[in-house]
């Protein structure tokens, strides 16, 4: 089966397509020699026999976490190996090896070394850094518990300082409190980073990070005054030891407090950090690694279900005719394009972030942290933003797939349950929104109040000219040209104006009639969500325009254009009542758009698989049969079917155990 | 006892919760029946779930197929029967976990599609389970275009039998219940062809398993599909045919037959052989789609109440999360629409037992009205619930990702309703076509089926509301859904014939418009859910507080219809900017009206723990408690794992190059 030619039906679209989809390869991973390098260590993993297991789909969850421990083990031995060391590196590597899974060392390597390298005290990291990095210390990052996950000043665990040991004595005081879903807590790790109220001196001093031994070094059997294990079964995660930890007078040294920042001294005595803002850069970078995960699972979702749709034929366009491509068919062009456009927004996007954080990261070291706000805010809504329109799109790709996306062999419920709690995790969604809200409503009201603000929120300084102009703001401009991605930036961003503007007047109006301040916030958090989504959705058509100027190959540059026209324009005939009611666009100009949306999709059709193939997913990474790089699709399901553990004997123990007796019976 | 919390929500109901619970239910009988019903079934510890989020796909199928032959015995000591009054809530009892529900279908179709002679010959077998019967339709290339199906059936008049074989791959059977290991028969879907000629598909019943030892008939290869999203008792099947040969008595032949010499006759129409799936769409609504997700609404908005965060008051106790805006606008919207979708259910039911009865006395006038109605409803009803029931997952943080939450299971099955009977897509395209038809019969002045009449009304104008109260009457809210609706069917209609008329091929303007059938599709589906639950509404008692709790759901559905499609209706200016302002107060208002009933409201779903099945949903609230202790009935907290041992100690030990 390995050996067959190429679906003919592929073979004819990727002959057909107007530009050379490896330049596009190119532009997402940053230039030729990224890629080179990228495929260089993608061949490294795919061609290591040591990688190589049964399909996951077959293995029972506790198979899954084997094989995915054996393959971390080796993975960690191979990267030094190789002498892999660039973070980014090492993050195609890993996702090689795991095949875009979770796997159980990722708080190891993602939280526990990172958090003792930026919190630690010099001693801190001479005891646990190098055993950590040798994996006599395997560690793990335990902050959510049962009762309490995004709002973390509602925590509960507690580490009490006693000056007469000098200990810190930890305790889980409520059934609530139970240190619940940190990944490789359940099984894998010996040590933990548990964040727990400090109290000393008789005072509570808030969150603070502790290194506890979880686990007796040699037999890794729970410590005394410590009860860990796994939740259970989840949707997705299957590889994944997410565990929980309860803590019963358990004492650790005072130096077992990452004491970088704030402190207690030996008779208790607390000293304050100097400044909160710190552990904003830590959230930011996750939540853009966030984003970027929404268009890579996004993208492979659109790859598989684009390549299929080009091999699947059904009913008929034409009387008389063969069976057509179901891609050409409106309905699933409608489906999948859109979809297509937003993962190609949303790489540019991720790509944006990171380069930000990265620009000002230098300033955050060197104290400057008057950019991080206004970025903690956006990516905190772009976080919410992306993974939400990503959820949904995997969804939609698998529905599009008809029956077969059903099946596990597609490969897109893997990528569903493995991407979807993403909506959740580092920040639950609705709540990311709402803090972004926050920002906007105080820049709003800067603004009003006569200052200007700067950044990606500057349009807002654009309303108070319009207050000093006499007309109202719904008879302005009906300029917007729907063929001109620069023009349709322009309208997103009245939109976005005029949904913060309206969020922060009801706002207002709120708190003339009632007492909280929290109060009027709740009964404006709908509008405030919705302003906050605006604004996001202005920022992504924004990053989406801008990068088109940067793509010098004449036929990229045209084929993205298209792309990002589509974008911009199906994301207003999705919410045409903004654009309408706002008077930003004429109910004329909505016609033109959904008209407009609908030749587009015509336009990019011949590109679609090239466009697909420019994300450049191997095969074994996509792990998909309707995704094959060579549509050999049918053959190869009934292949994969045939090592379904069902199908292991001819007649299935149940038909002697239960059939049998009761055909007798009756 | 019960989490004061919970209890707290419970004390001062608006409405009798008991007296919505027998409405729900059709009378106090039904209640009486269907409480005794889920009574006997969960205190037998055969039918247990309890360990279910801990199974294997082949531990699954097994325990699925004990419980379905335990139902038999049980059905029998109970004095359950087929057709008595009981039997409908004996699959909801089980939640759907038990083997041969496709044995059912089979049988179905075999009453239907079959002459009275062979209903005499198989029925009483199926029924003593002397053969397990499944029902193949669907093929690996071919779904819900039935007229694609590749499978041959090719008569021969000297041996008097269909030679069925599976010409190539994508013809193979692909996705039938029960047929991957336990089917012993099946009716199987395939092209008929008599001296060279195609009839079209047919149903023919085949032998696949010996009757003896169960293994596999000659000429047939069949197994299991392997692991899907959900569904792991079920052992959906593959089917490959190589010349097998059946009786020439073997194809189903009420409504069609080929003689001993090979004349094919057909009675009545051949639409009717469709006619066993588009019974089968409606009924699966109610047990596979409305109760799901009141389910999920029970366990997401119980959850909601118990769970505190964060705080609303500076100096107060933190928040129960349902007090949340945010919060009540996820979970009260899909609570409204699972009340909806189950009075526009019980509508639907009543216009089939009507249509079926025409249908038995061969008068196939309502066919094409029935059709419409079953897909687009099946195709709208799906959808919603679907998304909502995701909705409700997410809305329980992280906990909702957890299996013993419940909120995953209920989700990966009640998906795959938009793809099972019919892809949703092509199911409202069909709905379009006949709005299109009735649209411009309306037109032309000729008579259309009741449930389009309104198509004939077409009167422009705005909409009369003058302040947000105005909003909450039904009938200006009903008024702009029926609006929107026929703009949107009239301008489809209006572009499909300019594209015609401009030398546009007729299938070609097809496809162009076929984004704005879509549309036009749901709108009109959407607008007869709000017309049916006001008439509903309408028509309930008005005391014990029923009509007004409805009456304030049927609001919140419509409105928050109108707020999520702001634009469809701003978009002819029928509503005004202001007006949109308006509904988008009236409908934040409703939330924190309705929230008060939130919990009364999902309890008089009246849903035992057992059936939920919910760490998070029971009904005393002890989320926390239950929570921890079930995930130590974790087998991964039990079985001594062997990745310590094998790579966790060598990778602690630094004795990696051992591996």
């Amino acid at each position: 089966a390995a050996a067959m030619a190429m679906n003919a039906d592929l073979r004819r679209e990727r002959a057909a397509a107007t530009f050379q989809p490896e330049l596009l390869t190119h532009i997402l991973d940053g230039g030729a020699e990224r890629t080179r390098r990228r495929k260089e260590i993608e061949a490294l993993v795919v061609n290591d026999p040591d990688f190589q297991h049964e399909d996951l789909n077959f293995l029972s969850r506790s198979q899954r976490y084997e094989q995915a421990i054996r393959k971390s083990s080796l993975m960690v031995m191979k990267l030094r190996e190789y002498g892999i060391a660039d973070p980014e590196e090492i993050y195609w590597f890993k996702s090689f090896v795991h095949r875009g899974r979770p796997e159980p060392l990722d708080l190891h390597l993602g939280m526990f070394l990172p958090t003792l390298l930026t919190q630690a005290t010099p001693e801190q990291q001479d005891r646990f850094f190098m055993p950590a990095w040798n994996l006599e210390i395997i560690g793990t990052y335990a902050q959510t518990e049962m009762g309490h996950g995004t709002h973390l000043r509602g925590l509960e665990t507690t580490a009490t300082y006693d000056p007469a040991t000098q200990e810190f004595i930890l305790n889980s005081p409520t059934v609530t409190s139970i240190k619940w879903w940190p990944g490789g807590l359940g099984k894998t790790s010996n040590h933990a980073i548990v964040l727990a109220q400090l109290y000393t001196q008789g005072q509570c001093k808030g969150l603070h990070a502790f290194i506890v031994p979880i686990r007796q070094l040699g037999t890794h059997e729970p410590l005394p005054g410590i009860t860990v294990g796994d939740i259970g079964p989840k949707f997705g995660y299957d590889e994944m030891d997410n565990g929980y930890l309860k803590m019963d007078n358990f004492r650790i040294p005072r130096e077992n407090m990452l004491m970088k920042y704030a402190q207690v001294e030996p008779d208790g005595t607390y000293v304050k950090p100097l400044s909160d803002k710190l552990t904003y850069g830590t959230m930011v970078f996750i939540r853009s690694l966030i984003v970027g995960d929404s268009a890579r699972s996004l993208s492979r979702a659109c790859t598989i279900a684009i390549r299929y749709s080009a091999v699947r034929h059904q009913s008929e366009l034409k009387p008389g005719e063969p069976e057509p491509q179901i891609l050409d068919y409106q309905t699933q062009q409608y489906k999948l394009f859109p979809l297509l456009a937003t993962a190609y927004a949303f790489h540019f996007v991720g790509a944006y972030i990171k380069d930000t954080y990265r620009r000002i990261s230098g300033d955050i070291n060197e104290g400057d942290l008057s950019e991080l706000p206004e970025l903690h805010a956006l990516t905190a809504g772009l976080k919410a933003f992306t993974s939400w329109t990503a959820n949904a799109g995997i969804e939609e790709c698998r529905m599009a797939c008809g029956g077969h996306g059903y099946s596990r062999c597609s490969g897109i419920p893997d990528i569903y349950v493995t991407f979807t709690p993403s909506c959740t995790y580092e920040g639950e969604n609705t709540v990311m929104m709402l803090q972004t809200a926050r920002f906007l409503v105080k820049s709003y009201t800067q603004v009003s109040s006569g200052q200007r603000v700067t950044g990606t929120v500057s349009y807002l300084n654009d309303l108070s000219r319009q207050r000093i102009q006499p007309q109202h703001v719904a008879a302005r401009t009906v300029t917007v040209r729907i063929n001109d991605p620069v023009s349709l930036v322009e309208a997103y961003k009245a939109r976005a104006a005029r949904l913060v503007e309206a969020a922060a007047k009801n706002l207002q109006a709120e708190l003339n009639h009632r007492k909280s301040k929290e109060d009027a916030w709740n009964r404006t958090s709908v509008d405030l969500v919705r302003a906050s989504e605006a604004h996001c959705h202005y920022v992504v058509v924004k990053l989406f325009t801008a990068k088109l100027s940067e793509i010098s190959n004449a036929a990229v540059r045209a084929v993205m254009t298209e792309l990002c026209l589509l974008y911009a324009l199906y994301g207003i005939s999705k919410n045409t009542g903004d654009f309408l009611q706002a008077g930003i666009l004429t109910n004329a100009q909505i016609t033109q758009v959904n008209q407009h949306v609908k030749e587009l999709l015509a336009i990019i059709r011949p590109n679609a698989i090239a466009l697909v193939d420019a994300f450049d997913f191997h095969d074994v990474h996509l792990g998909s049969v309707l995704g094959r790089y060579d549509g050999n699709v049918y053959e190869n399901m009934f292949e994969w079917a045939k090592k379904s553990p069902l199908n292991k004997t001819e007649v299935h123990e149940s038909f002697h155990k239960h059939l049998k007796p009761m055909q007798a019976k009756l | 006892s019960v989490n004061p919390d919970l209890a707290s929500e419970r004390q001062t109901p608006s409405f009798s919760v008991e007296k919505l619970t027998v409405r729900l239910d059709g009378g106090a009988e039904h209640t009486r029946i269907r409480r005794a019903v889920v009574e006997a079934i969960e205190c037998d510890p055969e039918f247990s779930r309890e360990n279910q989020y801990f199974q294997s796909q082949n531990e699954r199928y097994e325990a699925a197929v004990r419980k379905a032959v335990h139902l038999q015995k049980k059905m029998h000591e109970m004095g359950w029967t087929e057709s008595g009054p009981e039997f409908k809530y004996i699959y909801r009892a089980l939640s759907g976990d038990v083997a041969f529900l496709l044995h059912r279908i089979f049988m179905r179709s075999i009453s239907v599609l079959g002459s009275d002679k062979q209903i005499a010959k198989w029925i009483p077998l199926a029924t003593q389970f002397q053969l397990i019967g499944s029902y193949a339709q669907t093929e690996l290339g071919h779904g819900t275009y039935l007229q694609g199906l590749e499978t041959t059936a090719v008569f021969d008049i000297t041996t008097q039998e269909f030679i069925l074989n599976t010409p190539k791959i994508s013809a193979m059977k692909w996705w039938p219940g029960d047929m991957g290991r336990s089917a012993t028969h099946t009716v199987a879907f395939a092209q008929l062809y008599v001296h060279g000629k195609c009839y079209g598909v047919h149903p023919f019943i085949v032998q696949i398993r010996s009757l003896q030892d169960h293994s596999l008939c000659p000429g047939v290869t069949a197994g299991d599909i392997g692991p899907k999203m959900n569904f792991e008792h079920v052992d959906n099947g593959y089917l490959m045919l190589q010349n097998v040969r059946v009786p020439r008595e073997n194809m189903l032949n009420k409504f069609c037959e080929v003689q001993p010499d090979g004349t094919y006759v057909r009675r009545g129409s051949q639409k009717i052989n469709y006619f066993t799936m588009t019974t089968v769409r409606i009924s699966l609504i109610e047990d596979e789609v409305i109760i799901p997700l009141m389910k999920a609404c029970t366990i997401a908005i119980r959850y909601s109440v118990v769970r505190r965060q964060s705080k609303l008051k500076p100096g107060e106790q933190e928040a129960k999360i349902l007090d949340y805006q945010t919060q009540q606008e996820k979970l009260l919207p899909p609570l409204a629409a699972a009340y909806a979708f189950h009075f526009l259910n019980d509508y639907l039911q009543e216009l089939f037992d009507k249509g079926y009865r025409e249908i038995q006395r061969k008068n196939f006038d309502t066919l094409p009205e029935l059709h419409a109605f079953s897909s687009g409803f099946k195709a709208m009803v799906t959808q919603y619930c679907t998304s909502a029931v995701e909705i409700c997952l997410r809305a329980c943080g992280g906990h909702g990702y957890s299996l013993l939450s419940g909120l995953p299971s209920l989700y990966t099955k009640i998906v795959a309703s938009c793809i099972y009977e019919g892809e949703n897509t092509i199911l409202l395209l069909q709905t379009a076509r006949f709005l299109i038809k009735c649209f411009m019969a309306a037109s032309a002045g000729q008579p259309v089926p009741p449930s389009v009449t309104y198509l004939a009304a077409v009167k422009p104008g705005k909409c009369p509301a003058k302040n947000k109260s105005d909003f909450l009457r039904p009938d200006i809210y009903t008024e702009a859904y029926q609006h929107m609706a026929v703009r949107l069917i009239s301008s489809t209609a209006a572009k499909l014939q300019d594209l015609i008329q401009s030398g546009v091929k007729k299938h070609d303007a097809w496809n162009q418009c076929t984004v704005q059938l879509v549309q036009a599709a749901k709108a009109h589906c959407h607008y007869i859910t709000v017309k049916n639950f006001a008439e509903t509404v309408e028509k309930l008692e008005t005391k014990a507080g029923i009509q007004k709790i409805m009456k304030h759901l049927c609001d919140l559905f419509a409105l928050h219809g109108i707020f999520s499609n702001a634009g469809v209706f701003l978009h002819d200016g029928y509503i005004s900017g202001a007006q949109m302002d308006m509904v988008t107060a009236s409908y934040l208002d409703l939330l924190a009206v309705i929230r008060k009933d939130a919990v009364p409201l999902v309890d008089a779903f009246d849903f035992t723990d057992k059936s939920l099945n919910s760490a998070l949903g029971s009904y005393d609230g002890q989320v926390y408690q239950r929570l921890y202790e079930w995930a130590q009935k974790s087998p991964t907290n039990k079985q001594t794992s062997p990745a310590y041992e094998r790579y966790l100690k060598p990778l602690l030990h630094n004795t990696l190059s051992k591996l």
